[in-house]
């Protein structure tokens, strides 16, 4: 098969929207941290910690959505963690989100090896299901692509349009996007800083611990260790290429799975030629390749990573 | 709530914080051991035994120790200046490629010129590793954080290639491993029969040096300006970022010795086990001894004896290893609230 026509493949457009769905999830969540403020890089770890809680409720006999609740409870009690550490108290977020990270995955291997000690294969859930939209489903190739998956991809969708409909047409949203900009003038309206600043940051983890249940119960069956494998890292800088704006990072993790779920097909035509590390090597690359395409003309929130102190200027 | 400067604490209180970090750390992971159904009193005797109960127990705990003093440093130079280098892990298995390139036959040199070479151009492949961020960062704007973290990945899958290509051992038996470095490579151990080796005196050595240019040099100077100011510093003359390509250098190449030592001292090739996170534990590390490279040394090996006493406590003791993970992850976070409480005074109203 040449190279060119994977593209045209619906197959290849339903692995993309389905690589993509995690990420969105986690992007969206980084996106509402950042956008208040807050830099968040426990990203990874309460993906990891999301991931376990889905796919562990659902094995010891609870519900798929149930699992996606737990994992969000999960995601926000860590986002609580963070934000008490770097919002009241003013800690250094660089510090305190790989701590956040180191904590959640450690706490994740822990409970794991204590709730299945002698395991070594892990045991599969039975996971959500495709759930073709009549009508929709039966159109040429986005038809399948977008809309015969699972449930939790339609969710990652409507994640989106809810964080674009929140930051720019309800109050709330004013408000973070304003405590990330000028907190002070936020104060100065007898709004807290710190209560939309922890808000935002447990309920953006809450995101990311959902990216995370995708992976175990969506998209795969069970959860194996390092099993994020940097998504979380890569969703970051989906942020930054996003401009901070949920419909640009929505294309950029869409474009960015796209050229994931092309590079596994391109492993497969190249016939071993060139080593499979260097097309695993590739999406790191490009991520890496589009922040610094963006960079000079990045506007970041302006108080992104500054702790706010009542009464400082 | 307000956050209130205290004047400079005295060096006792300076001691006390990391203390009682280490006693809150304690506290909050004895609730994960009693989870696990066992005693918290028992488990930490166990572990503390694992870590320092017997001379072979010690010399495994300082052996641990090596490659993280090396992190450490790594990393306390870099946080220093405000760099955020999360890419100590790439940095020492760049390290490690260097050593069995240079280490495996390739240099027919007698020992004594063989290991400095080796030592420099292991340093040169680290430091030139996190120069690519630095400036990505100074030039570009681009974060480093982000940046050096993805490195990590794809240094990872490109020793991964090499251990599967060009550095793959004909004699291993189909496993992504190099060859063994030759004698000449190899730092001969410390006492004759014991794992630990000179890369243990390397490490020593390097935390006094890394201590003298913080210190007592105008580059250390500079970096701490550059960190604790940087618009102050531009202002006083200071070139703020060639301050941090050094930074960016020093850093690089302290990371990569970790490397260096691993191989050259104990294990004698490269796989990609190599490292089991010493590069993300580096930053608890330095944290700990809070970005004092002395500190490095006592807190490196404080962190290594939690992880070889876990071990041995998980063997005895029905609690999973991964406690040494959550309680060194738990260090660092109770730590950055124990160095806030030292100089700030929290007010209520």
């Amino acid at each position: 098969m040449d190279a060119l026509e994977i593209l045209f493949t619906a197959s290849f457009w339903v692995a993309a929207i389905r690589i993509a769905s995690p990420l969105i999830f986690a992007t969206m969540g980084e996106l509402i941290c950042e956008r208040a403020g807050v830099l968040n890089l426990g990203i990874e770890g309460i993906m990891t910690a999301g991931a376990f809680a889905g796919w562990f409720t659902v094995y010891s006999g609870g519900d798929l959505w149930a699992g996606v609740l737990v994992a969000a409870i999960v995601g926000a009690m860590f986002g609580l963690l963070h934000a008490t550490l770097t919002v009241p108290l003013g800690l250094s977020q660089h510090v305190v989100g790989i701590g956040i990270t180191l904590l959640a995955t450690s706490l994740t291997y822990f409970t794991y090896r204590l709730a299945l000690p002698e395991v070594t294969s892990p045991p599969k859930i039975e996971p959500f299901q495709p759930l073709p939209i009549p009508g929709l489903s039966s159109l040429p190739v986005i038809g399948e692509a977008l809309f015969s998956q699972t449930p939790l991809t339609y969710l990652a969708f409507v994640s989106v349009a809810a964080v674009a409909w929140i930051l720019y047409r309800t109050p709330i949203g004013l408000a973070v996007r304003a405590v990330g900009e000028n907190p002070s003038a936020v104060e100065a309206q007898g709004i807290s800083v710190t209560g939309i600043r922890t808000g935002a940051v447990a309920i953006g983890s809450a995101l990311m611990a959902v990216g995370g249940a995708f992976l175990t119960t969506s998209a795969f069956n069970s959860f194996f260790f390092q099993m994020i494998n940097g998504r979380g890292w890569i969703c970051i800088a989906l942020v930054v290429f996003g401009s901070w704006r949920p419909g640009k990072a929505l294309i950029g993790a869409i474009l960015f799975a796209a050229f994931d779920a092309f590079q596994v097909r391109l492993q497969q035509i190249s016939g071993g030629i060139v080593p499979y590390q260097v097309f695993l090597m590739m999406p790191y690359a490009l991520s890496i390749l589009a922040l610094i395409l963006v960079a000079r003309r990045a506007t970041y929130p302006k108080a992104l990573m500054i702790p706010y102190q009542k009464g400082e200027r | 709530m307000r956050l209130e400067p205290k004047l400079a604490p005295s060096l006792a209180v300076t001691l006390l914080f990391p203390l009682a970090a280490i006693a809150t750390t304690l506290v909050l992971t004895s609730m994960l051991v009693l989870v696990a159904g066992a005693s918290p009193l028992s488990v930490f005797y166990l572990v503390a035994k694992g870590a320092a109960g017997s001379q072979f127990a010690l010399m495994e705990t300082l052996t641990r120790a090596t490659p993280l003093i090396f992190t450490g440093l790594a990393i306390a130079v870099a946080f220093r200046a405000k760099l955020w280098n999360i890419g100590a892990e790439a940095q020492l298995y760049i390290g490690g490629v260097v050593t069995v390139v240079l280490g495996t036959g390739t240099l027919p040199l007698p020992s004594v010129v063989l290991i400095p070479v080796i030592m420099v151009a292991v340093m040169a492949a680290g430091a030139l590793l996190l120069l690519g961020p630095a400036v990505l960062k100074t030039r570009f704007g681009v974060d480093e954080v982000v940046t050096t973290l993805l490195l990590n990945f794809i240094v990872l899958l490109f020793v991964s290639m090499l251990l599967e290509g060009v550095l793959k051992d004909p004699m291993g038996l189909g496993w992504p491993q190099s060859q063994k470095v030759i004698a000449e490579a190899q730092l001969p151990r410390l006492i004759q029969g014991k794992r630990l080796h000179y890369g243990f005196a390397i490490a020593l050595v390097s935390a006094v040096l890394v201590w003298v240019v913080m210190k007592r040099t105008v580059l250390g100077y500079e970096m701490r300006a550059v960190g604790h100011n940087p618009e102050g510093a531009r202002f006083v003359g200071i070139l703020v970022n060639r301050t941090l390509m050094k930074t960016a250098l020093l850093s690089g190449g302290l990371a990569a010795l970790a490397g260096f030592s691993e191989v050259s001292g104990l294990k004698g090739n490269l796989t990609l086990d190599l490292s089991p996170g010493y590069g993300y534990t580096g930053i608890v590390v330095a944290m700990l001894a809070i970005l004092n490279p002395l500190g490095v040394i006592a807190s490196a090996i404080f962190v290594a004896g939690i992880f070889v006493g876990a071990d041995a406590m998980s063997r005895a003791a029905k609690v999973p290893s991964y406690i040494a993970d959550v309680m060194v992850a738990t260090s660092l976070l109770s730590m950055v609230v124990a160095i806030l409480l030292a100089r700030f005074r929290i007010r209520w109203r």
